[in-house]
């Protein structure tokens, strides 16, 4: 696990460490599985072609998966992730890399909060922006008040 | 311009709740929720380290809520075959979901919308759901967007 990050540590433009993801089908399959969205557009590649898809493409829910790991990550076992918005604006398929990244756009105290937004995204092999989205996530301070 | 699908009448359907739906959540499911996002964090995957943070134990990541199963209330729009498509959500969190919670799911239609896109007619759903606790402690709040067209 990283270090754990604290509100002291950032502020507006700081990066939110990146995060690499390969899906491959067996995980479309095992989300699918976790998740229960059996819709056959993840895993069944004929079911996709013939709804006039490039092939089997990720849940829409992964991907706010992967940037809610990168999210979690980034707030540590002492930050808590409060809220994550994200839009899909493109299909992303298996058996291609996907970036989850991040930066903060603002840092502020609410009440005993320390709190800071974040523009999120994920890029595919191209350097396309198939989601993007939004977190806010409470960090720890080194004042010891959270 | 009148829309296609989403008339007055259809409107009438903002604010129609679904059923309470409650499920149990298992950590077997939190583990292997971990493991199909590819999410390595103790805090999701092993109880004994997970006992060692200030959480006491294992929680469900925060997209997990996606596996409780919100159903969308069973609104009328006069589509006929549709296709739909996950347009986005948002969440809020409040709360950890721990192994043996029972969540407590009830979604709301919160509008009901059309604009004519690249597709056709297209009717944005939006549906807010809550996710409490048998503590009724409110664990989390999801708004989505739905796209039927």
């Amino acid at each position: 696990m990283a270090k754990q990050t604290y509100w002291e540590d950032v502020e507006a433009g700081s990066e939110v460490p990146a995060l690499e993801k390969n899906p491959t089908t067996q995980q479309l399959v095992r989300y699918a599985g976790a998740s229960g969205d059996f819709y056959q557009i993840h895993y069944d590649k004929d079911f996709a072609l013939n709804n006039n898809l490039p092939g089997v493409i990720l849940h829409g829910a992964l991907k706010n998966g992967f940037l809610g790991q990168m999210m979690t990550d980034f707030a540590g076992h002492e930050g808590w992730l409060r809220k994550l918005a994200v839009q899909y604006r493109g299909m992303d398929q298996p058996g291609s890399k996907v970036v989850c990244k991040g930066k903060v756009v603002k840092k502020y105290a609410a009440g005993n909060e320390h709190l800071v937004d974040c523009e999120i995204w994920l890029e595919n092999a191209k350097g396309e922006k198939t989601t993007i989205g939004s977190a806010t996530v409470m960090l720890p301070s080194r004042e010891g008040a959270r | 311009m009148a829309n296609k699908y989403v008339t007055d009448e259809v409107r009438k359907q903002i604010g129609m709740q679904s059923e309470a739906r409650v499920v149990e959540v298992e950590r077997g499911a939190i583990r292997r929720f971990a493991e199909a996002i590819g999410d390595p964090d103790p805090l999701f995957n092993d109880e004994a380290a997970a006992r060692k943070t200030r959480f006491g134990g294992m929680i469900a990541p925060p997209t997990f809520c996606r596996s409780l199963g919100a159903a969308i209330p069973e609104i009328k729009i006069g589509m006929g075959e549709f296709r739909g498509l996950d347009g986005g959500s948002e969440w809020e969190y409040f709360e950890p979901i721990r192994p043996g919670d029972r969540i407590s799911v009830v979604s709301k239609i919160a509008d009901i919308r059309e604009s004519a896109g690249r597709l056709g007619a297209m009717v944005f759903i939006t549906v807010e759901t809550s996710y409490t606790n048998h503590y009724n402690q409110l664990c989390a709040l999801q708004r989505s967007t739905v796209i039927r067209y």
